[in-house]
This record gives C-alpha cells, structure tokens and sequence, in this order.
C-alpha cells in the first residue's frame, strides 16, 4: 500500500473493511440472548448471590469489620453475570479495577474467602493482605483487583498478548469503567491492543458516575463505545440492566475476538444504586435518581419478572432467595470468625525467590 | 577559503568511529546534502553529508581505517572558484584556531581499560576459568539471546528495539533469530506497554522490556511498582510478575537534564522489586540470565557511557550469577570504597591513584541494590574501618544515603572515622560541558573523599 498522504484520502473512502458498525448491527438485529428457563435461572442467581453478598458486605462495613475502601456493585450485577456466563471458563481471563467483588462471584469463586478478605482474615483469597481493592484467582483465570484506575487495561492487554503468544485460543475481558476511559493508558492500550490484533474485549461499564463526577462533566465524548474508533476498534452499545441482553453482545463480541479479529470495545449501560464507595454520601445526584432506576431498569428485578413468565413460581424463587441469603451469612460469619493473618505474614511473599 | 572535514560525532557518547567508505574521491565536486561517507560507530553505520558546496580538495583518512577519533580532519573542500592547493600541507582555518574538537569528548573519559582486572572474589566463577573480552552491549545481548533459546516464554519489547536493532543496539539480532513474534517493537507509548509486559508476565510469560532509557520509564513507573512489584504480595503469593525492565540508567553526555538521572535510589526503595546495576561484562551478562530467570520483577539499570567498555566475561557456556551478592573488585585493607555501576571504574581508577599515595583502597561493586547486601558492605567494613561511597547521582535519599544508615545501624562500632560519600552535585544536569563536568562525580573527587577518611 501506498503512504502517500493522497492514496491515504482514497483509502479512507474505500476502506470497507474498517466497518466500525458491523457488531453494533449485529447486536441490534438480535439484541437479546435466547436463554432457557434453566440457563435465566442460572443469571438470576449468581445476580442475586452478588446483590445479597453486597448487601452484607455494606453492613459489615458500618460495623467495622470491613476497613479501608469498600465500592459495592448492586445495580450493576447484569454486566458480570452476562459477560462471564459467555467466556469459556478454561481459557480465558479476566481482570478489572478496584470494584471487583461482583466479577468474582459471577466466575465462581466462593463467596466465603472473598468475604474473608474483606475482613482481612488469613483465610481471605489474598491472605488477608490485599483487600477489597486486590483479590486474584489465577486458578480461575481472574487476574484482579487493581486499585490504580486504568491500570487493569494494559494488563489486560497484556493477558490476551499471552493468549495470543501461546496460541490457547483465550481471550481477555478488561473491564473498567467510565472514570478509567479518560486514562491516558487506555489509549495507548487501544492502539498497541489494534495494532497487534490482540484478543481482549474492553468492557467500559459505564455507571454514569466517576467517583462523584457525573459522565457528561468529566467527558467530551459521552457514548464510550466510539472511543475506540480512531484506532479501529469497532464498538457496541449495550444496556447493561438487562443480563440477557449483556449476554447476547457478549456473544458477538467474544466470538469476533476469539476469530482473530482484534479488540472489541463494548459499553455497558448501568447504574451503582449505592456511592462510589461506602465512604460516599452521594450529594452529587438525587434519591429520586436512584429510586427510579431501581423502579424501572432493576436488573434482578427484571430477570425475576421474565423467571415468572416462564414459568417459574413466586415460591421457589423465595426458596432461592433464602438459600442464598442463608450462603451470604455463612461467608460473613466465616469471615467474622476467621483468624486475622499470623504477624509471620507480615513478611512473607514480598519476593518469590529467595536471594 | 578551504573547508575541513571533521570525523563527526554520531551520537552523543561516540569518542571515534571507523571510515567504512568515501562516496566521493578528490576532485568531485559535491554540494550540501551529498552523502560523503560512510561511518562506523559501535551502535550503527551511518552516513556523513556535506553542508557546503565546492569542490573535494583532499581526502585526508582513507576508507577503511579503524578508531578515527572524533574531531580529526578526515577531508577538504575547496570553496568555489579557489584554487585547489598542491597537497602537503596541512590546511589551517578560523575555525581550527579557535576550536576544540567539534565535538567534545564526554566528560566522562573511560578510565584505563579494566578488562586486564581480575576480580578479587567471585564464588560463582570456578577458578581458571578461560576468559573472552566482550563489550557490556554484547554481554546484554547474549545474556538476552542465550535465555531466550532456553526458554519459549521469553521475549523481549520495546522502542526500536527489533528491526531497528535497540536504539543503542543492545538487541542486535535478536529480531534475525528470534522472529518479530518475540522481538517486539513497540509504538512510543512507554505507560502503555510497560503495563502489557506486567501483564503478559502475569499471565505467565516472561518478559523482556525495554525502555530506551529509564529517563522515558517515568512514563510507566505505575506499572512497575503498583503493577508489577507489589502483586505477590497482594495476592498472598498468588500472582507472580516475572519481568525484566532494563535499559540504560544515568548520565550519558551532554544530553541535558532530562534525558540524566540515576534511577537506581527511586527503584531501590520499593520492596517487592529486584534491582541490579552492573558494572562490567561480566556482571552484565550473569546478572541479566540470573533476572530473566527470576520468578520476581526486575529492574535491571545498565549505563550508556559503559555498553561500548570490553572487558573479561567467563567463557562458559552458562554464566550465571547470584543475585544480591556484591563482588570485592579489589582488596584493600586502609579504607572501603562502595560503589555501583559505573561508578565502579571511577572508584578503581581512584585506588590506583591511591596506591601511589600509600593508601589500600577496598573497592566494592554491589552489582544488587536490591535486595542489598549488607554483610558485604559491614565485613569489608570491619576489615578497613573506614567507608565511602561513590555514587553518579543525586546525594540526598540515595544509595549512598542508605549504606551510610547501615554502617551507623551496624558497623558503628567498626568506624574509625565518619563515612563520606562522593555524589554528583545537587542540581539537574546540566548542558554546558564544564558544568556537565563539574557536577559529575569523577575520580579525584573520590581521591580528595578518601584522603580525608584516611586522614
């Protein structure tokens, strides 16, 4: 190919594989996942799972036996749940930012030594060292937990380079959110993440909210999904209140990725009913805000609704609900009663190697 | 009025360069931007053009001849319409008067070769070991090239560092063997891929990067110690991060505040980080195998005005050396000098000097400023009694600030007089090539420091 400035013109004009829309069509000409009863059921419960393990979470918090910082994921459930239930598991890798307890659970991980970590017990995921912020499951292919906002999108990049080195067929999903899209290491990771055609799926969930900065005074360009445009990555817009519609995106978007395809960027709709962390008030928005999203677009709520249509009755739901609370305050109490970390820890694991 | 032709300087640190090839032979007329010659540095070959017009009067270096220092008239041109002189004599101008070399020499003149230097202690090295001169830039290359054939994982990325053969040419032909799947260039973007090397070691790689010089790893300093350092320990030992970052560290020449620092106290301080600073071949090589093997993050500081340096390395066929270890370059018994990098050379150059003087000067390389090791450093302590540090870079909160912390915690009883240390001066490098010169460190300032502990 030429590089003189005038063929570069000609190229953009007659360039049809650069179709930045193609996904976006896609989704919109099916925008919903076929789900069976069973496979909604599945959704609805491992949302659930975060929603009550969130809630515990928050109240654990207000009786100190969560410190530090502590960023709850209710509302935003539908994003894990519906993206993770379309990776295969044995493959492929995720990681994301500070607000981390909701993917963990979506993948799997039992809720007890995540609740355990939130207390800082020895029998935490992190050994009681890391923190709400820093949990990691290489067993499960979930890569953190990182406190630094932007900084899981070149490590993503990173893991889906590693995918791409071994040849495994894995593809990475780096979830961040609309606070981390004006990270200047986000576009230099769309760039190198095109330019190598690495397989990663840049999942902005946008909660409409960075820390207390609302989407459109922080950013110039609010529909997040065109922000991959200028390095080629062709974007989707996706309501991440509805798990199934979630789950449908993510089946285009993994499915063009794992063919070699090169990134995808989706944006995801959603809304945190709780503040950026429990230390918030959130004076920045208004409760009649919250109230009418989880009125109108609640995305357990929703799945619930759809569980009925389908058939399923008021009291097995109920049934679910109490074993899952049941779960909840197993972890909680396992992570009250837990022994806090041996000072012996205190040095152990700063280094791998002995020198 | 004729016009000299001076050996160019090619790059900042370039003191001479060979004559590969003239394009152009006595009596061509030739006008600016004509490609004269060719010339060899130790990092590339690159071509020479004309500024002025006129004719080539005489060639004055033939093609081919080697160690043509920078400076030296090598041709001339008669301007237009002169009188091309008869040959002989040599052809004097204004500028010539006034001027030193058109380029000055560093500041920094590479000490007398070290290669002929036996290390004093190396317990890694079997005795009668048969010996090879490389250059440090050789040494870093076949350290790379050497465990990349060992293991698939490795790879290495960065700025030029592929088809471009590394700025400085540390990763020559790499890319030739190893393929552009594993000798990667990356776009100027160092946050950006310092974070996709942490991440690929997380997922199991092992990653080479490199930055061109660690002026520019400021842009990615997150990741290596938020991203890369802190992870195991994060993660209860979960999450590893072997990586590698390296590059060159420090002063070069003339290059300015920005593109001169010593980095080494910034990573130093941060647990969870490896950090190594070779001064020899040697070192370089073994240090290099021993971090690419490493299961923790590396920050591997190499120095510019070194990587052309030869000297001895152990011809095995895996040279390999303990990390955290320091090496006694010579054994002294008045008074220990510590040092790291190319700091090394100033401080043996100075025991030399020393020796004339009566005094036994100790030197001590510490070649791993992290995880550091004391007991060399407090032993060689309790042998001479008397301690100073030589250290190119800033005073406060350095290297030298911690060893001097260690020989009051430790060794105080060992001390027969206050520890001293030889930095450079406190102010941003600056251009000039006097000031250059005199906020550097160098040897007589290291000489006059162990006077006075000997005092």
């Amino acid at each position: 190919m030429s590089k003189s400035p005038r063929s570069k013109k000609q190229s953009a004009v007659e360039d049809t594989d650069f179709a930045l829309r193609s996904l976006q069509q896609a989704h919109l000409a099916q925008p919903r996942y076929k789900a069976s009863k069973e496979e909604l059921l599945r959704l609805y419960e491992q949302m659930l799972l975060i929603r009550r393990f969130e809630e515990r979470a928050g109240q654990l918090y207000g009786l100190g036996l969560i410190g530090g910082f502590c960023h709850l994921y209710i509302g935003q459930e539908a994003v894990a749940v519906g993206l993770q239930s379309a990776l295969d598991g044995g493959k492929d890798s995720v990681i994301t930012g500070y607000r981390d307890h909701g993917h963990m659970l979506a993948y799997g991980i039992e809720p007890k030594v995540i609740m355990a970590e939130l207390t800082g017990r020895e029998a935490g995921i992190s050994r009681g060292k890391g923190g709400s912020m820093h949990m990691f499951s290489t067993e499960h292919g979930f890569y953190g937990g990182h406190g630094i906002v932007g900084a899981q999108v070149p490590l993503g990049a990173g893991l889906a380079f590693a995918h791409k080195y071994r040849e495994d067929g894995g593809v990475c999903l780096a979830y961040f959110g609309d606070g981390a899209a004006n990270q200047g290491q986000v576009y230099e990771t769309f760039n190198m993440a095109s330019l190598w055609d690495l397989p990663i799926v840049f999942v902005i969930e946008n909660n409409q909210y960075a820390m207390g900065t609302a989407v459109k005074r922080s950013s110039a360009e609010t529909e997040f999904y065109r922000r991959g445009t200028a390095f080629r990555i062709p974007g989707m817009d996706v309501n991440g209140m509805d798990v199934l519609e979630v789950r449908q995106a993510a089946e285009v978007a993994i499915d063009f990725v794992r063919k070699g395809n090169g990134p995808v960027l989706i944006e995801l709709n959603t809304y945190r009913y709780r503040g950026h962390s429990m230390s918030d008030p959130a004076k920045y928005r208004s409760r009649d805000e919250v109230k009418e999203v989880r009125e109108k677009s609640d995305p357990i709520e929703r799945a619930k609704a759809e569980l009925i249509e389908l058939g399923e009755s008021e009291e097995s739901l109920k049934a679910l609900d109490k074993r899952i609370r049941a779960q909840v305050s197993e972890a909680a109490d396992f992570a009250e009663s837990s022994p806090e970390p041996d000072l012996a820890e205190l040095y152990k694991d700063v280094l791998v190697e002995n020198y | 009025m004729a016009i000299e032709l001076k050996m160019p300087a090619l790059s900042p640190t370039m003191e001479e360069g060979k004559l590969a090839r003239w394009l152009v032979k006595e009596g061509d007329e030739v006008s600016s931007g004509d490609i004269l010659a060719e010339i060899e540095t130790d990092k590339a070959t690159m071509e020479f053009e004309a500024v002025d017009e006129g004719t080539i009067e005489r060639i004055l270096i033939p093609e081919g001849t080697e160690a043509v220092t920078v400076g030296t008239v090598i041709a001339s041109i008669a301007g237009e319409g002169e009188a091309t002189p008869s040959g002989g004599e040599p052809v004097q101008t204004e500028a010539q008067a006034a001027d030193p070399p058109a380029v000055p020499v560093p500041a920094n003149k590479p000490p007398k070769p070290v290669a002929a230097r036996q290390p004093a202690s190396d317990p890694a090295v079997p005795e009668g070991t048969a010996m090879k001169t490389l250059s440090v830039r050789e040494a870093l290359r076949d350290a790379m090239a050497e465990e990349m054939r060992r293991d698939d994982r490795v790879f290495v990325m960065g700025e030029e560092v592929a088809e471009y053969q590394g700025a400085y040419k540390v990763t020559q032909g790499l890319l030739d063997e190893f393929g552009p799947k594993r000798v990667i260039d990356t776009p100027i973007t160092e946050y950006g891929f310092a974070g996709i090397g942490a991440g690929a070691a997380m997922g199991g790689l092992r990653p080479i990067v490199e930055f061109m010089t660690f002026n520019f790893a400021m842009q990615a300093i997150d990741h290596i110690i938020n991203s890369a350092a802190k992870t195991n320990y994060m993660s209860g030992g979960q999450m590893r991060c072997p990586i590698v970052f390296r590059g060159p560290n420090g002063a070069a020449s003339r290059v300015g505040a920005q593109h001169s620092q010593n980095y080494a106290p910034w990573y130093a301080h941060v647990p969870g980080l490896v950090v190594i600073a070779p001064y020899d071949s040697a070192d370089a090589k073994g240090l290099l195998k021993a971090a690419i093997r490493s299961e923790d993050p590396v920050v591997f500081l190499e120095n510019e005005l070194v990587y052309g340096r030869g000297f001895e390395v152990p011809d095995l066929e895996d040279h390999v050396l303990p990390i955290g270890k320091a090496r006694i370059m010579r054994e002294g018994s008045d008074l220990t000098i510590v040092s790291y990098s190319i700091g090394v050379g100033l401080a043996l150059e100075a025991a030399d000097t020393l020796a004339g003087e009566g005094i036994s000067a100790e030197v001590i390389d510490l070649r791993t400023l992290r995880p550091l090791d004391r007991n060399a450093v407090l032993q060689s302590l309790a042998k001479t009694n008397r301690l100073l540090i030589a250290e190119e870079g800033w005073p406060q909160c350095s290297v030298a600030s911690e060893i001097i912390a260690i020989c009051m915690e430790d060794g105080f009883d060992d001390l027969d007089a206050p520890v001293l240390r030889v930095c450079n001066e406190d102010v941003p490098l600056p251009y000039a090539e006097n000031l250059e010169k005199a906020a550097l460190i160098d040897a007589d300032r290291i000489v006059e420091a162990a006077r006075k502990v000997c005092a």
